[in-house]
């Protein structure tokens, strides 16, 4: 442990938080578009959830056709050069390459696919206008990728958006959430530059929607309203000490190291509580921040985790320890966090079940709870006719995204419950279809 | 241990691989760190009237990530003062006296020929090669591959020379002619003793997108050049089976074009080449890749019990034929390995769009399924899989028939009307026309794409 030490100044915090999937120089990317077979109804195109034309973009790109590539890419994903840094294409396009079969290293999709969309940023080639005016207007709640996404098809579709946004930044969880060894704020804000420059979207920023007046006012000013408003703050675990200083949420925890970056302070010693894609990054962050020492912990054994298997193998090869088949009992220490209460567990047809005089203290001086977040219910509670499911979830038709309020749609984590930048940036370009035929067709 | 050794025409050398006439053959000096490093001959740059050079010279064929996968070049004969070539010649055989030199030559004049016999043979060429086959800028002056393209003359230039030569002679021909037996012939008339072949083929590699100029690209212009590199390897290797197989033509025939490993020079031997030639491969990798191509000769002779390289030479030629010699009777159809299969479907659409529609999907599975009564055993399949092994050809006759065009022909049993019942073509089912339309589209588009487009119809 103790690979990394704390950065003080922001070049040692990019050498702590280095690409994952840096960007490829153009001989990476012609020796490895070289070696996509362009297969038939290829299986990577099916494990895309935005559809993009893998064999396509990559084929263009070794033909030197990276605009073309890019706007392939574009056309099917409006965060195309995020999604190619922080989509989890071990288990999506590159989990499903066939060379996977061959025991051959897979086509690195996701590097192509940011080194086509990056030539086209960098040298500001617009692949896109808006479409002819409507007359319609839209308002979109929240400029996370399910938002930003609608807008931009929208606009294609030649509708007037204005998107509201509670933050100062655009780009929601890519841009707040994301482990920063996946993609850095320059290139997120670069993207949403690049897409805003072409749809001429307005961002209202600083700007949250968030009573029942706000609400009316966008119900009379606009034809219909998209709600990719995210989820909310991390959940409280109910534990006693919970209040306890340096105990805190991953999904916080993250925002400030985003934020702040090498002045994000973080423990010596960290438990992290949780098994799943969040609770990975936030100790493998805990971890390049300089804590001595990371311990994940976890109510069931690792082979249960929710976590994707590379995202375990990241922290662990960052020196984190996992402490498996745990439950926390209470958050130990006086003012300030200094452990953590643990009882054993073992599963029992399925079912997580104490172990009795199990009870033990794990010392710490930091807790992060990466235990879920919180829906936004309250605030959905304020739509008339909205529906919203046993989980806090928008009911929606997953084809149009339309809610059960007919001038409300809704797509990305607020509906889906929590999933990957690429399901809602798919899903609120498919919303922006769904608003169209409600429009056009009404 | 097998012998790699050769006698080529009365030429000797320790193994069959020479450098051929070209830039890496320009100077002393790149001559001997060539033998240094395990070249058996080299075939000096091209001697003769001096000429100019213009920057640049070279044009690439770049296939996907393989660069250099054809070559062209419009730099002409060596431009260095013969008295530095012959000086140089006498200074690598002083060094190197059981390999092979020999002089590359282009003149004009029956005198200068004479001259210039005299001057290598001289300096201490073990042969001479008779340049008759550049196809860029010595052409338009009457030498080159304008001598090559006319059988005529090049026998006249050979009798010259041959009045004075006391060295062995190789003629080396030009590709850019429609049989390449005429000029051996010549060759042989003119009382050659070996023919060398194939000089670079008259070529544009590509064109500058931006400058609209061909490449290599000389101030914004350019010129046709020569083409070479393992592209022309088929071409090559089909006028050395040309030249082989000919009764007229009888000549040993040192093979050049295309020959980058060990393998491609046994092909070049198999078809009938006893010694053969390399250049791009030099130009590319450098001298050191002769280790991997006498390595792998030395492996081949000696897993296959040939103990000379003559015991090789033209043993692929008896089973080469005509195409109305081949058995009709003989049928192989395809046959997918499900255990190898990867799930590409290259076959799929290789089969459907580019043969015989002899290959379905299955739901459930990506593996395809060949349909038998379709397949024609065309072979396409099996070439673009890209994992070894597994689509192979299956044989489904049962060995008893024999029967080629040429029999047939003679029996007066062949198709002659367009709806002969004995076409082949007639007996194949395909799928109607309209069946076609909209049947890949489905398919290919993305998923979200095809999910917008139910929502829209």
């Amino acid at each position: 442990m103790a690979e990394y030490a704390t950065p003080t100044t922001e070049q040692e915090f990019a050498g702590n938080f280095a690409q994952l999937k840096p960007l490829m120089s153009n001989s990476e990317a012609l020796l490895e578009s070289s070696r996509c077979l362009f297969c038939f109804d290829a299986p990577c195109i099916k494990a895309c959830p935005s559809g993009i034309d893998i064999p396509l973009f990559i084929r263009q790109i070794n033909s030197g056709n990276a605009t073309g590539a890019a706007r392939t890419i574009y056309e099917a994903n409006y965060f195309g050069n995020a999604c190619g840094k922080v989509c989890p294409t071990e288990v999506l396009c590159e989990g499903s390459c066939v060379y996977t079969a061959t025991g051959a290293k897979p086509i690195e999709i996701g590097r192509l696919q940011s080194h086509a969309t990056r030539q086209v940023m960098d040298q500001g080639k617009h692949l896109f206008q808006p479409g002819a005016a409507t007359g319609f207007r839209v308002a979109v709640i929240g400029a996370g990728p399910a938002g930003i996404s609608c807008a931009c098809e929208l606009r294609k579709l030649g509708h007037e958006v204005d998107v509201f946004e509670a933050r100062s930044q655009p780009s929601g969880l890519t841009l707040y959430g994301v482990a920063p060894y996946k993609i850095t704020n320059e290139e997120t804000l670069a993207e949403m530059a690049y897409l805003e420059a072409q749809f001429g979207f307005q961002v209202h920023y600083n700007h949250a929607i968030s009573t029942r007046p706000d609400l009316e006012k966008l119900e009379k000013e606009y034809s219909a309203i998209f709600l990719g408003i995210g989820l909310g703050h991390t959940s409280a675990l109910g534990l006693p000490g919970e209040e306890r200083e340096n105990c805190v949420g991953a999904v916080e925890f993250i925002e400030q190291l985003r934020i702040r970056q090498e002045q994000t302070a973080v423990g010596r010693k960290v438990i992290v509580l949780g098994g799943g894609n969040t609770a990975m990054d936030a100790a493998s962050e805990s971890a390049r921040l300089g804590a001595e020492r990371v311990v994940l912990a976890y109510r069931r054994g690792k082979e249960e985790m929710g976590a994707y298997e590379f995202e375990y193998d990241l922290a662990k090869g960052v020196g984190v320890q996992g402490l498996f088949n745990v439950a926390p009992l209470e958050i130990v220490g006086n003012g300030k966090v200094e452990g953590v209460k643990f009882v054993r567990t073992a599963t029992l047809n399925g079912q997580v079940q104490t172990v009795p005089g199990s009870e033990f203290v794990e010392a710490c001086d930091m807790v992060i709870k990466a235990t879920g977040q919180a829906k936004q219910t309250s605030f959905l509670g304020l739509i008339p006719e909205l529906q919203v499911d046993g989980k806090g979830r928008i009911v929606f038709n997953p084809n149009t995204g339309q809610t059960t309020n007919p001038r409300y749609f809704a797509a990305g984590d607020a509906a889906n419950g929590g999933a990957e930048v690429v399901n809602a940036a798919a899903d609120g370009k498919a919303a922006a279809h769904g608003i169209h035929g409600f429009l056009t067709k009404s | 241990m097998p012998d790699l050794s050769i006698n080529f025409a009365g030429i000797k050398s320790p193994n069959p691989f020479w450098l051929a006439s070209a830039p890496p053959t320009n100077s002393g000096y790149q001559v001997m760190k060539a033998f240094d490093a395990g070249w058996g001959g080299a075939v000096w740059k091209t001697l003769g009237v001096p000429v100019v050079n213009v920057s640049s010279r070279y044009g690439s064929v770049n296939y996907r990530d393989k660069r250099m996968m054809g070559f062209n070049n419009i730099e002409l004969i060596s431009d260095r003062p013969l008295a530095d070539n012959l000086r140089e010649i006498e200074e690598v055989k002083k060094r190197f006296p059981n390999h092979a030199v020999i002089a590359s030559l282009m003149v004009q004049s029956r005198q200068e020929w004479h001259d210039i016999v005299r001057d290598v043979e001289n300096a201490g060429s073990d042969g001479i090669e008779l340049n008759f086959g550049c196809p860029h800028g010595m052409c338009e002056r009457g030498m080159g591959s304008a001598v090559g393209q006319e059988p005529e003359v090049l026998q006249t230039i050979v009798e010259w020379v041959m009045e004075v030569a006391r060295i062995p002679v190789i003629v080396k021909l030009t590709p850019n002619i429609s049989d390449i037996t005429e000029p051996a012939m010549a060759a042989r008339r003119g009382g050659a003793n070996a023919i060398s072949l194939i000089n670079t083929i008259q070529s544009i590699v590509g064109v500058d997108l931006d400058l609209f100029a061909p490449y290599p690209i000389v101030d914004g212009k350019g010129s046709n050049g020569g083409y070479c590199g393992p592209a022309v390897k088929p071409i090559a290797l089909n006028m050395v089976k040309n030249c082989a197989q000919h009764p007229d033509v009888r000549l040993p025939i040192s093979g050049i074009g295309g020959i980058e490993t060990w393998r491609d020079a046994v092909e070049h031997i198999l078809l009938g080449a006893s010694s053969v030639q390399v250049c791009t491969a030099a130009m590319h990798y450098g001298f050191g890749i002769i280790r991997e191509m006498t390595s792998g000769l030395e492996q081949y002779m000696s897993e296959k019990g040939f103990r000379t390289i003559d015991d090789m030479v033209g043993r692929a030629l008896p089973n080469v034929k005509h195409w109305e010699d081949l058995n009709l009777k003989y049928k192989v159809t395809a046959h997918i390995n499900p255990d190898k299969c990867i799930g590409c479907q290259l076959c799929y659409t290789a089969c459907e769009d580019g043969a015989h529609q002899a290959i379905q999907l299955n739901a459930g599975t990506r593996i395809p399924e060949i349909i038998d009564e379709n397949c024609v055993g065309c072979n396409l399949c099996s070439l673009v899989c890209p994992v070894e092994q597994c689509i192979t050809m299956e044989r489904r006759d049962d060995g008893t028939q024999h029967q080629t065009w040429k029999e047939r022909t003679e029996a007066d049993d062949i198709p002659v009307t367009f709806n002969d019942e004995r076409a082949g073509g007639l007996h194949h089912w395909v799928p109607e026309p309209a069946a076609a339309l909209g049947k890949e589209r489905q398919k290919t588009l993305p998923g979200k794409a095809r999910q917008y487009q139910e929502v829209a119809e």
